[in-house]
């Protein structure tokens, strides 16, 4: 008799051991997602901050060229105001094409390729933009190692115990489609 | 093969040869302790015990000031913004995607193009690129570079790689200890000397031959996690080419990683020292041709 109360009690202790480190593994890979996240938000904020200088820089040299300020001024400003996540890579695209239209612009005036000033916020601004995208896909890898958590057996007995739901991807597909073209003459 | 099973394979790989070690030094124990009889053996395994102790803390030294080590030999200096911000923007932005603290940033003074991380983990990194990197790459295959390195940090390569270098010491040990014993072990008691022949010629090819198997072992440990680190760099650029291509441009380029020292040669992106007649097998690096074909592949 108490061979099979032995037996019994190691089993529920290695049922309890198991929930515990399933559902520390949970909450590790969801932080980890909350992380990428508000890395994704530093570097946005670092873009939103170094754009007035750009503006100011390029302004110096190619004052009558109002249309493209007006426009990156506006993205700038969408992309702040973006508040889910498909708004936000929404704006962010629309933002990036405007950005790549006043640089496109500023290689028409040579003095201000040359200007310092200038080139430094262009490398700045590269790095970040660059900088957004590896955001993203270290956002996307820990939904990823999240979701397939939430997905595969027997994790998603433990996932569906404590209410962890699956997260969305930071997609681009639709934003891509949507995306404003910026023109100027 | 893509990068994710090609990362997955080359680590198991890895644990796998380390296993071979373990079981090497239990083999090398168990023939030792079955060629003596009960006399010698206590003070033999006390020198040992002693020897290793020494070994371990020795190897824990150069595991906690390794990278700074390897830092000042190859005469790195620290990156700065004004001339390199490229560079440091790419390590920045890799270091978001590998989900790892940002590592120390430094640039070796050599032309020829190559790259190493030290450190024993994320948290403690730090990484180095030539200026003749800096100067021949271009933006994708500088990326795929620290990409490469950024992932020897993430997989805390040098942490294994000091487990192994203690295990071939702890075989050299008693390969050594063997012999040593074999010289005064007749001045001992020799009412207790039971020399039982077979293990005796066993024990002599092992202790020849163990430390020589072992080395061989860690250098196939290193080009294993050469192949991860390919792996993971292609994994966190999403761009397996940029590493590809900078690796062709190596190859083509030809020259000499000048800084190295046989200590820190198996730290580098690509192998720093001419490679001479024992080009496999005796390399911390796989060859590069195969590199670029597996990255190629992904």
């Amino acid at each position: 008799m108490s061979m099979i109360l032995w037996v019994l009690l190691i089993v529920v202790a290695a049922i309890l051991l198991y929930l515990i480190v399933a559902y520390n593994r949970f909450v590790v890979l969801k932080n980890r997602i909350d992380n990428a996240w508000a890395q994704i938000d530093v570097q946005l904020k670092r873009r939103y901050d170094l754009i007035p200088n750009l503006i100011e820089t390029v302004k110096g040299y190619a004052k009558h060229e109002k249309k493209v300020f007006t426009e990156v001024t506006a993205a700038r400003t969408a992309m702040m105001s973006a508040t889910t996540l498909s708004e936000k890579a929404k704006a962010n695209n629309h933002l990036s094409e405007t950005l790549k239209s006043l640089f496109a612009v500023a290689e028409n005036y040579p003095k201000l390729e040359a200007n310092q000033n200038f080139l430094m916020l262009q490398e700045e601004l590269a790095g970040t933009e660059s900088k957004i995208a590896y955001a993203r896909q270290a956002y996307n890898d820990s939904v990823l190692s999240y979701n397939n958590g939430v997905q595969i057996f027997p994790g998603s007995v433990v996932a569906g115990m404590f209410n962890f739901k699956q997260r969305e991807f930071f997609k681009t597909e639709e934003a891509e489609k949507e995306a404003v073209k910026v023109k100027f003459e | 093969m893509n990068a994710f099973d090609e990362a997955n394979i080359n680590k198991f790989k890895s644990y796998f040869l380390m296993f071979c070690f373990s079981l090497i030094i239990i083999a090398l124990g168990y023939v030792f302790g079955n060629i003596y009889g009960k006399g010698n053996k206590s003070i033999i395994l006390s020198f040992m015990i002693i020897a290793f102790i020494i070994s371990v803390i020795m190897a824990l030294i150069s595991y906690y000031t390794g990278d700074k080590a390897a830092l000042s030999i190859s005469r790195a200096y620290p990156a700065n913004r004004k001339d390199h911000a490229h560079y440091i923007n790419s390590v920045e932005g890799l270091a978001i995607a590998a989900q790892i603290p940002v590592p120390k940033i430094y640039v070796l003074p050599e032309q020829a193009i190559n790259a190493f991380a030290t450190g024993r983990g994320p948290e403690h990194a730090s990484i180095a690129v030539t200026e003749g990197a800096l100067k021949k790459l271009n933006r994708v295959e500088l990326e795929g570079v620290i990409a490469h390195e950024l992932g020897h940090v993430k997989n805390y390569d040098m942490r294994l790689m000091t487990i192994t270098v203690i295990l071939v010491g702890l075989i050299a040990l008693m390969s050594d200890f063997f012999f040593r014993s074999m010289l005064f072990g007749g001045s001992g008691d020799n009412n207790n000397r039971e020399l039982n022949p077979i293990f005796l010629i066993i024990g002599m090819a092992l202790a020849v031959l163990a430390p020589i198997i072992a080395q061989l072992i860690q250098l196939a440990i290193s080009r294993k996690r050469e192949y991860v680190a390919d792996a993971t760099g292609a994994i966190l650029s999403r761009h397996p080419q940029g590493l590809a291509d900078a690796l062709k441009k190596i190859k083509d380029d030809g020259l000499e990683t000048k800084n190295a020292s046989k200590a820190t040669a198996h730290l580098y992106f690509s192998k720093p020292l001419r490679s001479g007649l024992w080009n496999n097998m005796f390399s911390t690096h796989p060859p590069i041709d195969e590199r670029i074909r597996r990255l190629q592949a992904m």
